[in-house]
């Protein structure tokens, strides 16, 4: 891992180096938060009055709250003080070819199997008239905007669908849900914004990445994705490609609300700097995601691949307000050298007949500590509920650790529960058997890892899984040893 | 094809092999006899590259190479398969994509062009009927859920689609019933050939019965004290090791 991190790390340095310029015209905050910076935030986005007041009221809360010290991990005491809250879009330098861009950059990209023209786009290079990105980005649009699909920036919806933002805002996540969520409801930067009309059914995978323009959004994302009636969405977050941003910390809240027979699935591929082989640097990925299944049958699945990060703390949950309704979350967390991860689900059941799924597989690897927590709810007029709940563990080598939570609290007696759990470590004798048929140790350590995750990929969409397969095997790289 | 002299080896801190001498031409069969804790299991691990078993003194040839240097995968590159005594179940992974991984991988030492997913399952096919398992197989996570039976048969299964020139069976025949050592003994003879030599570990004669050996060696206390034709393990039958 050792070699690999090198690679990494030289790769984003070289990224970052070709990423940005200084530009005289760019506004940047000093560092701090107060009122007048939010004030400044709101002015600058032209956002409407309740908003302002929204945000000030969350601050408010925010300031009163302490931050949560009872996930297991361990971080230097964050100053928000010393955050930079608003930065104007950077213009990204722009290349001429792929000849410009680190080679060892390509290489990942390569061996992830992004398609050249993401490597262009991802690298910064002019992307050519065959395939450019604007017009791509507009075909796919216009063919939204028939179905009478919005999907656009979070900030565009506040300007053009201000009736929307205003009714669902914080209506699965409110303010005052948790320090990291009053933090962001002040201070959100960007998002994605997903409406889908009564009946439906996107004809497309949603992709931030086709919303993305220039714009850094990345450290107080806010997202809200709401599917009406009968509507179906699936919503890709996220990349394989390694990431790396100036800000440290990203508290992100995503809010997802499914009315009737309608269903959302949400998926994320998370590969955010990890920081060094000493654990140095990294993003803190401190996340609140969580959806409502608001009325009957309506359904909502999280699937998650998360490898990067120097510490992941996120729990996308489900309410199970509608009768009939279904949450579903499958995760595989993995964790090298120093990364830690505590994260999980939570599934409260509140209408009859609901059901919840839970297949969370965790592999640590190096010096890193992998904790899942989950709790079910089944609440006292949830009848006839069911959960199944499988939390499995892989471990590599015997410096790394492997953490449960699970929590049940069940207050119906017509509830149906179902937990597993198992705990394994990648043992010798199958390196050796694999060895022993010509196949080498990394390919076997890859081999083993995908068998373990094999059912949380098959939930993915097919591009992402593809992806995702490649990206175990990168983030794998001299794990072995 | 493998030479072995004066081959000392130990696991940790205990000798287990005190000076092996071995040599195996191509197309034979040689049968290494002996009784539990005599060394037998180390031998196919010292030739396949276990870890564990450290040379401490003599040396293995295989075609002319010396195999000290070679990693596990090299060894098995170059043609050397061990069916092991106990095959260790890999859940969660797919013993065709398993298995169509290791014979690209040799494809592709060979400079061969790799398998397509249809020409591999038409050759798995075939060859599943030689070992009279079920196509349903195919499905399955290696050894995972496996009868002792299926393993064996499992490992049989990978000798003929990996086509070795030095195949190792340790103990293929423990634990089997008159059936599966019928099939096990079909599906290696169908495997023998005049560029194929053949190693089997076993302490019961039975197996020897189906396959005939050219040469039998008997291992005491990690060394071969005595060798011999095929009668040699008739004897063994009939008299037990303690005539040794």
């Amino acid at each position: 891992m050792e070699q690999s991190q090198n690679i990494l790390e030289k790769r984003i340095e070289q990224d970052y180096q070709y990423g940005f310029i200084t530009d005289i015209e760019q506004e940047k905050l000093p560092p701090g938060l107060n009122a007048e910076v939010i004030r400044y935030i709101s002015q600058k986005k032209n956002e409407p009055e309740w908003l302002l007041e929204w945000r000030l009221n969350s601050y408010n809360v925010w300031q009163k709250m302490s931050e949560p010290t009872w996930a297991n991990i361990k971080y230097p005491t964050i100053d928000f003080q010393e955050i930079i809250y608003y930065a104007a879009p950077k213009k990204k330098k722009e290349l001429k070819s792929l000849d410009e861009v680190d080679p060892q950059l390509l290489e990942t990209y390569n061996k992830l199997g992004i398609p050249l023209e993401e490597q262009k786009m991802l690298s910064g290079v002019a992307v050519d008239a065959v395939f450019d990105s604007v017009s791509v980005t507009t075909t796919f649009k216009k063919e939204l905007s028939s179905h009478g699909i919005i999907f656009c920036s979070f900030s565009e919806a506040v300007q053009s669908h201000p009736e929307l933002i205003r009714k669902y805002l914080g209506s699965v996540v409110p303010h005052t849900d948790n320090f990291f969520a009053a933090l962001n409801s002040a201070v959100f930067s960007d998002g994605s914004f997903v409406y889908i009309p009564k009946g439906v059914r996107c004809p497309m995978e949603l992709s931030t990445y086709f919303r993305i323009n220039a714009a850094n959004t990345g450290q107080f994302e806010r997202t809200l994705i709401i599917a009406d009636e009968g509507s179906q969405v699936s919503y890709l977050e996220g990349c394989t490609a390694p990431m790396r941003d100036e800000n440290q910390l990203h508290a992100a809240v995503v809010e997802l609300v499914a009315h009737r027979d309608a269903q959302i699935k949400y998926s994320t591929v998370q590969n955010w700097y990890p920081g060094d082989e000493n654990g140095r640097g990294g993003i803190y990925n401190f996340v609140t995601k969580r959806g409502i299944c608001l009325e009957e049958n309506s359904k909502i699945s999280w699937t998650q691949v998360e490898t990067g990060s120097a510490i992941t703390w996120k729990y996308p949950s489900v309410i199970l307000k509608g009768n009939g309704s279904t949450g579903e979350f499958y995760s595989v967390a993995m964790t090298n050298n120093y990364q830690q991860a505590d994260t999980g689900t939570k599934m409260i059941h509140l209408g009859k007949n609901t059901s919840s799924t839970i297949i969370s597989k965790g592999i640590s690897a190096g010096k890193s500590q992998n904790t899942y927590r989950g709790e079910v709810k089944i609440m006292k007029n949830a009848e006839y509920s069911r959960n199944y709940s499988q939390c499995d563990s892989l471990l590599i080598g015997s410096e790394c650790g492997a953490h449960t939570f699970p929590f049940i609290d069940v207050r119906n007696p017509t509830a149906h529960m179902e937990h597993e759990a198992t705990t394994s470590n990648i043992d010798e004798d199958q390196i050796f058997y694999c060895n022993q048929r010509g196949i080498s140790e990394e390919n076997a350590v890859s081999l083993i890892v995908n068998g373990f995750c094999k059912d949380i990929f098959a939930k993915l969409p097919m591009e992402f899984a593809v992806e995702a397969n490649k990206l175990m095997e990168v983030s794998l790289e001299g794990s072995v040893g | 094809m493998l030479k072995i002299k004066e081959l000392k080896c130990s696991i940790g801190d205990k000798e287990i092999l005190r000076g092996i001498n071995l040599d195996v031409k191509p197309g034979e069969v040689h049968a290494i006899m002996g009784r539990n804790g005599s060394g037998k299991s180390t031998l196919a691990n010292v030739i396949t590259g276990k870890e564990t078993a450290q040379i401490t003194n003599g040396s293995i040839i295989y075609n002319n190479e010396d195999l000290n240097e070679k990693t596990p995968e090299e060894r098995s590159l170059r043609g050397i398969f061990l069916s092991f005594q106990y095959p260790v179940a890999i859940p969660g992974v797919n013993i065709t994509y398993f298995l169509k991984e290791a014979v690209n991988a040799k494809r592709r030492y060979l400079g061969k062009d790799e398998l397509d997913a249809a020409t591999f399952l038409r050759q798995i096919k075939e060859k599943l009927k030689l070992v009279d398992l079920d196509s349903s197989f195919i499905k399955r996570a290696i050894n995972d859920g496996f009868s002792g039976g299926e393993k064996k048969r499992n490992e049989i299964l990978q000798l003929l689609m990996l086509e070795p020139n030095l195949a190792i069976l340790d103990e293929t025949d423990s634990g089997l019933d008159i059936d599966a050592l019928n099939t096990i003994a079909h599906g290696i003879t169908t495997a023998k050939s005049p560029e194929r030599s053949f190693i089997i570990i076993t302490h019961y004669p039975r197996l020897l019965n189906y396959v005939k050996p050219d040469k039998v060696h008997i291992l005491l206390k990690g060394r071969i004290v005595k060798s011999g034709g095929p009668e040699l393990a008739q004897i063994l039958e009939e008299k037990g090791y303690g005539w040794v």
